[in-house]
Parts: structure tokens; C-alpha cells; sequence
């Protein structure tokens, strides 16, 4: 469902839960579709970020998403939607070092806690709402300098 | 120091050759942790880590990190290294620790960023 009209482009990349060796994949797509677009370094560096981190949270965490991609004349959205376990505490969620990783998530090198707060630095505003028990969606958007 | 001399004076096992050996590497970081990698590693950088994963490819390339230094003999599946080939991340390989292959590149002027790259 990839369509560009003018200047506006939206872009869907599934993000299956569990699935650990494909991660990365959505994040790198999107990291090379800005490329291809020409947008400046420092912004494609901060919009990869936030795109892995969301899209790991997402295979760790969740049952299964999506990532969104929004470009727009100066400003690209980033939406992380998933049907999961949702977040209880989110103000928690957000703290550094703050992980509910299990062991076999931990072996792959997540789990520091540091993961929502990356996107959060990488973002220029950005937005969680969660349900226990349906899932979670985090809005990230990005200014295009 | 280049990757090149790097990689010739710690006589580093080379997995997945670096895209350009010339280039100078001036700052390090060392975790076993990829988001605190992603937090706190810049571009060109050298990275040291004993977590073998297929996902420091991805961390690495996400950061343009010069190369991924595995310590302690820790050999990275032949998948890992095909892919660190495929997406031109350097990953090199040592018998020492962390703590001795910090200390020796450090000890040849290789520096922490000290804050943040995000
Ligand atoms: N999409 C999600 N669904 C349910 N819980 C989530 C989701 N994203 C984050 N969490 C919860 O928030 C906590 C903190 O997330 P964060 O990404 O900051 O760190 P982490 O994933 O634990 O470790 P790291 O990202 O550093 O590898 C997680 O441990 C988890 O409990
Ligand atoms: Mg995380």
C-alpha cells in the first residue's frame, strides 16, 4: 500500500512478534526509502533509530504490528501500532534501565530499559498510548530541517 | 589510528572485511547492550562487544560503526557474518577480554565519546 501523490507518501511494513532474526528489516527499508528521497543525514540517522527501536519493542513484546510512515512536506510521522500486552505504567516504561525483558530476550542483547528513551532523544515529539490487554501505539514525529 | 592499523597491531581475526580500511577511527565504546550501543556509539567508531547476535549487524549498520570488534574468542555464526558482508559492516574478532582490548586501544589513543550520539 505504498503511494506517493505529490509530495505525500505513505508506507506500511508489517512487524511480526517474536520474530528476532527478521528484525531490523522494517527499519532498514524505511532508513533506505529516505535515502532514495534525499532527505538530510542527521534526520534519516534519527528516524532509523526510533524505527529499530520501536520495531524490536514490537517483536519483543507484542503479538504482532506495523510500522507507519508518514513523509510529508517538512515533517515525517512514524506510528508503532501494536495488539500486545500494552504498557501498565508508561511514565515507568520510559525510565532508563527499566526493562520487563525476559532472559532469552536478554541473551539477544536487549533489556537495557534504554529503548523508548532512544526514540524519545531521536524524536522530535512523541506521543504513547497503551491499553492493557489490546496494545500499544507510539506517535513519533520528526522535522525535517 | 585507521581500521587497517588497527586491525594489523592487535592482529585482530577479520570476518567481515571493513568497506574502507583506510578510514581514521578516533572514538570506541564497548556494551553488550544494543540500545545503550545505539545511545552512546557514533559514527566511525570502533565497538567492542562478546554478544555475537545477528542484531549487532543491524546496530552497526544503524550506527555507520567503523567496525564490531567480538572479544574472548567468541565466534559469530557463519548467518551473522554473511549478513555483516551483505550490508559492508566490519566485524573483527579477538582472544582477548573487553578489558584488555579497551585497555589496548585506549592505550593507542582511541577515546570515548563521553556523551550521548543521539
Ligand atoms: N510495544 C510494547 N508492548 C508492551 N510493552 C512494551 C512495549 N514497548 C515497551 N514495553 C515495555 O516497556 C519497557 C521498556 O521498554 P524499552 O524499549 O525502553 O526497554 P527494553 O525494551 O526493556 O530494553 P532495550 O530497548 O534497551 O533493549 C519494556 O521492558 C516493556 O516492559
Ligand atoms: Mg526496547
Amino acid at each position: 500500500m505504498n503511494e506517493a501523490n505529490g509530495s505525500k507518501m505513505h508506507l506500511e511494513f508489517p512487524v511480526q512478534g517474536g520474530n528476532f532474526s527478521g528484525a531490523g528489516g522494517a527499519s532498514s527499508s524505511i532508513k533506505n526509502v529516505l535515502k532514495q528521497l534525499g532527505i538530510a543525514y542527521d534526520t534519516i540517522k534519527r528516524v532509523a533509530i526510533a524505527s529499530y527501536e520501536s520495531e524490536i519493542n514490537i517483536v519483543a513484546y507484542a503479538t504482532r504490528g506495523e510500522l507507519l510512515v508518514d513523509i510529508e512536506p517538512g515533517e515525517i510521522a512514524i506510528t508503532a501500532v501494536d495488539i500486545g500486552p500494552g504498557i501498565p505504567d508508561i511514565e515507568k516504561a520510559l525510565q532508563e534501565g527499566y526493562s520487563t525483558a525476559t532472559p532469552l530476550i536478554r541473551e539477544m542483547g536487549f533489556g537495557a530499559g534504554l529503548g523508548l528513551s532512544n526514540m524519545q532523544k531521536a524524536a522530535d515529539d512523541m506521543v504513547i498510548e497503551s491499553v492493557v490487554g489490546e496494545g500499544t501505539t507510539v506517535k513519533m514525529k520528526f522535522r525535517l530541517s | 589510528m585507521t581500521l587497517n592499523e588497527i586491525i594489523k597491531t592487535f592482529g585482530l581475526t577479520v570476518y567481515a572485511p571493513p568497506a574502507d580500511g583506510r578510514v581514521k577511527v578516533e572514538h570506541g565504546y564497548a556494551s553488550d547492550l544494543l540500545s545503550d550501543v545505539i545511545a552512546n556509539a557514533g559514527r566511525d567508531d570502533i565497538w567492542v562487544t562478546m554478544q555475537m547476535h545477528v542484531n549487532i549487524i543491524a546496530v552497526a549498520a544503524l550506527k555507520d560503526i567503523a567496525a564490531v570488534v567480538i572479544v574472548s574468542s567468541h565466534s559469530p555464526a557463519d548467518e551473522t557474518i554473511g549478513i555483516a558482508k551483505q550490508k559492508g559492516v566490519c566485524v573483527l574478532g579477538t582472544g582477548m577480554t573487553t578489558f584488555e582490548t579497551c585497555g589496548r586501544l585506549y592505550a593507542a589513543g582511541i577515546r570515548e565519546r563521553g556523551k550521548g550520539t543521539i
